[in-house]
């Protein structure tokens, strides 16, 4: 089956003239037609087009001028991303309708690097969430176990990888949102240095932390889909103008002689002895490899979710002020004035996260409380970056759990603070706007998977590939596969 | 009991200034779940952050600048494609100023 198959063995394939772009892109979509039904990653797929595309790489393999590693390899992209003529909900029913007019710069880079889209997935509602049960259509389903949640918010994208109803995906990750959901999934997950990737055409969360990135079979193909998105863009003023590396290149080279830092604050009470066993156990694996490992502390790392939660939603009211019933999306009819066009539409177009995510932004930006919330949670940003930078003084990389526990039931989160405290390994790394990756790391008692999570030096995703290619090539957990029938 | 952390009086004045029309219902629900939410926040208090000063970006950056030469924007038509109800090449929306 080519949908077992990672992008770099897929492409190998299609050089070979052992498959085509289209019979790949035509297994996928029978796959998705065959189990999403269970799964319910997509919330929209695009057969017509994957098809047209799949042809046209067909082509260019034909005529021997391929584009290059994601040349008619089939993808897909959480529904927060922009895709001109292609509906894009967010996961919010406010913008149920929304077909943009434009594509992402992450979109245009796929369709200029060859690859076949074959949807839109799920999410939380406007990446607001940690398990995609916000999503405003339906909750995505963990592969490994279908009563169990996915993690969020690019739940969607990290079980469609999972369940090889896509070869790789994109996803966002604002505290957390693919680094999580890719623990939870089994897959690997690469949230870049904040600037790496432009966020042109990436319906906005909270934009100081917001950052793209993919969802993939094996570290390799992350370092493909990387390559492919990453760079400077005029059109966000705050991506980066720095000079992207070969990543491919660089990720063989192994940890040998590489100082790789443990934070205790990350093995704390409250982490699932199962997971700290896995990430234990990880920790030696790499040190086999010649890593020289030693502690660091980074002594605000329990302030960071609080900070976030006051950064986060600040953030987003003052983002989400554009869902009016203007502009595009729903409105509520029969209003008496504008202002009650506004309230009624937001109220009926938001779920309960949202609102709440907005009412406590609102709250924490308005006058008498804004020094005591948002002044003070920046100041603390502050400290949280100043102890991953005192730590990336001694060590090259920070290799810690990516998440507190395996995936949790669907409907066990019910009160908003506890599923708030899931993220609390993530959120630290966006407030330092920093890579991240969440690499396989084995599974508990119960078959669900563990993650293991290496964070970088802004802009050296190199060391954080290198780090997470190096200890996958030593274990075999990212080959095994869910069942989940034919 | 301690102080609630945010009464109705607040949650209903929020609501208005985030422009969400809430039932009564969610109101008091949201009106609890904040309280946790904001009692968990208060932890930042305990930090002595005197002197630190705050950060809004993660990567430092100041003004981008580039050369002001006109490119090209998005069709007219196509930007008001999306509009739920429109007049001719305007978006409409309900009357704002009392007769």
């Amino acid at each position: 089956m080519l949908t077992d198959l990672t992008i770099h063995e897929l492409g190998a394939r299609f050089r070979q003239n052992d498959a085509t772009p289209t019979e790949a892109a035509r297994e996928y979509l029978d796959r998705i037609a065959a189990l999403d039904p269970k799964v319910k990653a997509y919330l929209t797929v695009t057969a017509e087009a994957a098809l047209a595309r799949a042809a046209e790489a067909d082509a260019r393999f034909k005529t021997g001028a391929p584009l290059g590693p994601l040349d008619g390899v089939p993808l897909g992209l959480k529904d927060v991303l922009c895709t001109r003529g292609v509906r894009t909900t967010a996961g919010s029913k406010i913008l149920e309708g929304f077909v943009p007019p434009y594509d992402a710069t992450v979109v245009a880079r796929l369709a200029r690097a060859g690859a076949v889209i074959l949807g839109k997935l799920n999410m939380d509602e406007f990446a607001m969430g940690s398990s995609t049960e916000n999503s405003g259509y339906f909750a995505t389903r963990n592969p490994w176990d279908l009563s169990r949640v996915p993690g969020g918010s690019s739940g969607g994208s990290a079980a469609a990888v999972a369940a090889d109803l896509a070869a790789a995906t994109l996803g966002t990750d604002t505290g957390g949102s693919i680094r999580q959901p890719a623990a939870f999934c089994g897959t690997v997950g690469l949230k870049p240095t904040y600037g790496r990737v432009s966020r042109y055409g990436l319906i906005a969360f909270a934009s100081s932390l917001d950052q793209i990135g993919p969802f993939a079979k094996d570290v390799e193909d992350a370092a493909l889909m990387l390559q492919a998105i990453a760079g400077h863009d005029p059109m966000d003023s705050t991506s980066a103008a720095v000079p992207v590396p070969d990543y491919a290149a660089g990720l063989g080279q192994g940890v040998e002689g590489l100082k790789v830092g443990i934070p205790a604050e990350y093995f704390i009470e409250g982490l699932d002895p199962e997971v700290e066993t896995a990430v234990r156990a990880a920790i030696e694996i790499l040190k086999g490899l010649g890593a020289k490992t030693e502690s660091v502390s980074l002594p605000h790392t329990e302030y960071g979710l609080a900070a976030y939660y006051v950064i986060g939603p600040a953030e987003a009211s003052s983002n989400l002020a554009r869902y009016d019933g203007v502009k595009y999306g729903l409105r509520v009819p029969g209003a008496r004035d504008l202002i009650d066009m506004y309230s009624r539409t937001r109220g009926a177009g938001f779920g309960a996260e949202v609102k709440r995510r907005v009412m406590l932004g609102t709250y924490a930006l308005s006058a008498g409380y804004y020094d005591a919330y948002y002044g003070k949670a920046q100041k603390v940003r502050t400290l949280v970056q100043r102890d991953f930078q005192k730590a990336f003084e001694r060590v090259d990389v920070i290799v810690a759990p990516t998440t507190p526990s395996a995936a949790f039931r669907t409907g066990e989160k019910e009160d908003p603070l506890s599923m708030y405290l899931n993220d609390v390994f993530t959120i630290p790394v966006n407030l330092a706007g920093l890579p991240g990756v969440s690499v396989p790391a084995g599974f508990t008692k119960g078959g669900l998977p563990v993650g293991l999570q290496v964070i970088g030096k802004a802009f050296d995703e190199a060391a954080v590939l290198r780090t997470a290619k190096a200890y996958e090539g030593a274990t075999e957990w990212h080959k095994k596969k869910p069942e989940l029938g034919a | 009991m301690p102080e609630p952390k945010i009464t109705m009086r607040e949650v209903e004045q929020v609501a208005r200034l985030a422009r969400l029309a809430l039932s009564d219902a969610e109101k008091e629900r949201m009106r609890r779940e904040l309280d946790g939410i904001l009692s968990y926040i208060d932890k930042l208090r305990a930090l002595d952050t005197e002197g630190v000063p705050p950060t809004s970006h993660a990567v430092p950056m100041t003004n981008v600048m580039r050369e002001d030469e006109p490119v090209p924007s998005l069709p007219q038509a196509d930007m008001l494609a999306n509009a739920p109800d429109r007049s001719g090449d305007f978006f409409r929306v309900p009357k704002i100023i009392e007769e």
